[in-house]
């Protein structure tokens, strides 16, 4: 009996995947815990795992095409097996605004292709007045039909309209016969549509900034000793200034609770668990990989771990568990040459800690002028969380702490 | 091939199969000592004798029955109406006898009959005896509804609907019994339920079948001339439908004006509307357009009885409305 493959949730946030890739193609078979194709969530990329055997007879959600958790993707069964039913079924199927499924016969290919559903995410195009066969070439050739005008009854866009449209000539397309200066990039806009990660970055971090009341306490940190120590042990580890930060930041959150803490409606909730989360960026937006348990943890683990954690984020292969929830964050921007910044918090989080760079700076100390390796770290904080006293004397115990590691072991 | 009259075309299909087949017979008003109303039947009754070429009283009710009776005993009758408005009269025999007899006893009794008759507007008829019918039979599962619109068609599909174990609605035109055209002198017969397209085009399918049919070749070539490519489409058979055909069609031209000359409402021409919108909706590039009889009882007067039925003008608005002309 063939099946729909409906899309899952794969992570815990997850309204809706991109799918990326199709492992198998049409009449390929699989067996359980095949991947079957690649989806691309809220956050990062995940694997479709199979949990069951057969042969994908139709896909209904080509690569690059959405679909919302529980809409079917695709049909699978015994190959050859009549899947009209199923065909008739999906499209009885209300299918979401973002989402197409395509609705051809199995041997029609013409919707078959991916860029089909581009046009239709493109916005609200039930308005447009168009002809079935209009908008079905415009689908094939890829043409936002928003851009077309209709000479039809009242506008209607029809065959010739579709047939006859060209974009606008861009500047670039004008041949003549002067020497153009070589410039590199182009003079056009360029328009990318949000990516889901783009969206809900945007959206997670509006409504932090709007909802929390932040506000900022920076404080500048000797960094001559950690250095110095960091510089003994690389004889032997290679450990990146990310774990030691990390391991203080978890030691000295522990004791200070309510840095470590969240709103919980019309409660607080100081958490007993330190999940330092690092903001790591990525070409399509930034993601925030977890080291849990920061302060059972030493130094080496946190190193190996974030290891593993950068290189998994940098290559969209995070699972959630890796990146939600962490009670604390911290944005490392020094190796861009940040002096100082403010980060925005990230939820549940109430305060995130922006780290710039480790710069020779002058100091006086004891009526002299000193170069120092100085760094300036920047604690955004939730008000409704966490009161200014307790953030500076939180920032001036992680201060004293980065000056003097030793008080870490203490 | 020779060029004869649809009247001799029609002639013809029933000679062959009365000659072929001693259980075809033919039953109606003026069909015998009379050679016919329209002459249909000339020198049957000569060549066939009165067992097998009856006349009747003008008791449509009545013959049609006895006819019924006649093809569930075994033979296969011909019924000739005068006119299918009288088969209004028989419409009890047709809609309850014929056409569910066959369902009604398991398989038990078989209807080999064709009713055959002028169907549609003549001229200076009036009301009850210009109406196209065919809408009328096509409603009803267990009929056959037939309606060529050429002497060769004519021919082949009433040899067809003779040999057919199903009653069978095979609908003519009074006007169009002195219609000529080439009809082989072989035999040859025509399956019920194929369309065939009289003209191939790229532009626009314009569907028709009948008397009708004509207009619809005359405006095709007027349209040729202002370079407006037109598919036509002659549907033949009613019932059943060739759906193949009419899709095919209006696939290649994405465009569809329906000429049937009975009303508009629940119509031939509304279903076949509907089927291309339902079936071939991607194709489309303007919604199909129907030339029907206008919605009213026929005029008697002559301008008003031209103007409430289809004609080459009106097919051609319709073209040029649907093309955005």
């Amino acid at each position: 009996m063939a099946e729909k493959l409906y899309m899952i949730a794969l992570s815990p946030t997850m309204e809706k995947g991109t799918i990326i890739k199709w492992n198998k193609k049409e009449n390929d078979s699989f067996t359980e815990g095949d991947v079957l194709c690649e989806v691309e969530t809220d956050k990062t990329t995940m694997d479709y795992e199979a949990t069951d055997e057969g042969t994908i007879l139709k896909i209904l959600v080509p690569e690059g095409g959405k679909a919302a958790v529980g809409e079917p993707i695709a049909i699978f069964g015994e190959p050859g097996e009549d899947i009209s039913d199923l065909l008739e079924d999906t499209i009885k199927e209300e299918p979401t605004n973002e989402s197409v499924v395509v609705k051809e016969e199995i041997n029609d290919n013409s919707l078959k292709d991916a860029t089909a559903s581009k046009t239709l995410e493109n916005g609200n195009l039930d308005r447009i007045k168009i002809s079935p066969l209009a908008r079905k070439i415009a689908l094939m050739k890829n043409i936002d039909i928003s851009k077309i005008k209709g000479t039809g009854p009242g506008g209607r866009i029809i065959k010739r309209d579709v047939e006859n449209y060209e974009p606008v000539q861009s500047v670039k397309d004008i041949k003549k016969d002067y020497t153009p200066i070589q410039v590199e990039t182009s003079d056009e806009d360029v328009v990318i549509p949000l990516s889901d990660k783009r969206r809900i970055i945007g959206e997670r971090l509006s409504q932090s900034k709007y909802t929390a009341p932040h506000f900022y306490l920076t404080v500048s940190v000797d960094m001559s000793n950690l250095l110095e120590n960091r510089k003994m042990l690389k004889k032997k580890y290679n450990l990146s200034l990310n774990a030691f930060i990390i391991k203080i930041v978890a030691n000295t959150l522990k004791k200070h609770r309510r840095i470590n803490a969240t709103l919980n409606n019309d409660s607080i909730i100081e958490f007993g668990r330190v999940d330092i989360a690092l903001a790591v960026a990525q070409e399509d937006g930034l993601i925030t990989p977890i080291v849990r348990n920061a302060d059972k943890k030493g130094i080496l683990q946190i190193d190996d771990e974030l290891k593993i954690l950068i290189d998994k984020a940098k290559n969209n292969k995070l699972d959630p568990e890796e990146y939600t929830n962490a009670t604390f964050t911290i944005s490392n921007l020094g190796s861009f040459g940040i002096d100082e910044f403010t980060a925005i918090i990230n939820p549940p989080g109430s305060a995130i800690l922006a780290v710039g760079m480790i710069k020779e700076t002058p100091v006086v100390e004891n009526g002299e002028i000193v170069i120092k390796p100085i760094i300036k770290m920047t604690l955004s904080s939730d008000h409704r969380v966490i009161d200014g006293a307790l953030a500076a004397a939180f920032m001036k115990d992680l201060k004293d702490t980065f000056e003097n590691p030793i008080l870490a072991i203490l | 091939m020779s060029i004869i009259t649809m009247r001799e075309a029609l002639r013809q299909a029933m000679d062959e199969e009365m000659a072929r087949d001693k259980n075809v017979i033919l039953m109606g008003e003026e069909v015998a000592q009379y050679n016919g109303a329209y002459k249909v039947s000339q020198g049957l009754y000569d060549k066939y004798g009165e067992k097998r070429v009856i006349d009747t009283p003008i008791t449509e009710n009545g013959f049609a029955g006895v006819g019924i009776g006649a093809a569930m005993a075994g033979l296969r009758p011909i019924v000739e109406f005068m006119t299918f408005n009288f088969a209004l009269q028989a419409f009890d025999q047709i809609v309850n006898n014929a056409a569910k007899m066959r369902y009604m006893s398991g398989g038990q009794f078989k209807v080999p009959i064709v009713f055959r008759g002028p169907n549609g507007p003549a001229e200076f008829l009036s009301s009850q005896h210009s109406q196209a019918t065919q809408t009328f039979f096509a409603h009803v599962p267990g009929l056959k509804v037939v309606a060529p619109g050429t002497p060769y068609d004519a021919k082949g599909l009433l040899k067809a609907a003779i040999r057919d174990d199903n009653p069978v609605i095979f609908l003519e035109s009074e006007l169009m019994y002195s219609w000529e055209g080439e009809v082989p002198e072989e035999e040859y017969i025509i399956d019920i339920g194929k369309a065939d397209v009289k003209k191939e085009g790229s532009d626009i399918t314009i569907i028709s079948y009948s008397k009708p049919l004509r207009y619809v070749m005359e405006s095709a070539e007027i349209l040729e001339k202002e370079g407006i490519n037109v598919e036509v489409v002659d549907l033949r058979s009613i019932r059943p439908l060739d759906e193949e055909t009419i899709l095919n069609s209006v696939k290649k031209t994405n465009r569809c004006v329906i000429v049937d000359e009975s009303w508009p409402f629940v119509s031939v021409a509304s279903h076949v509307g509907w089927l291309i919108s339902y079936k071939a909706f991607d194709y489309l590039d303007a919604p199909v357009e129907l030339v029907t009889s206008e919605d009213v009882p026929m005029p008697y007067n002559h301008k008003l009885e031209l103007a409430a039925q289809p004609s080459v003008d009106k097919i051609i608005k319709a073209v040029k409305k649907v093309m955005y002309i």
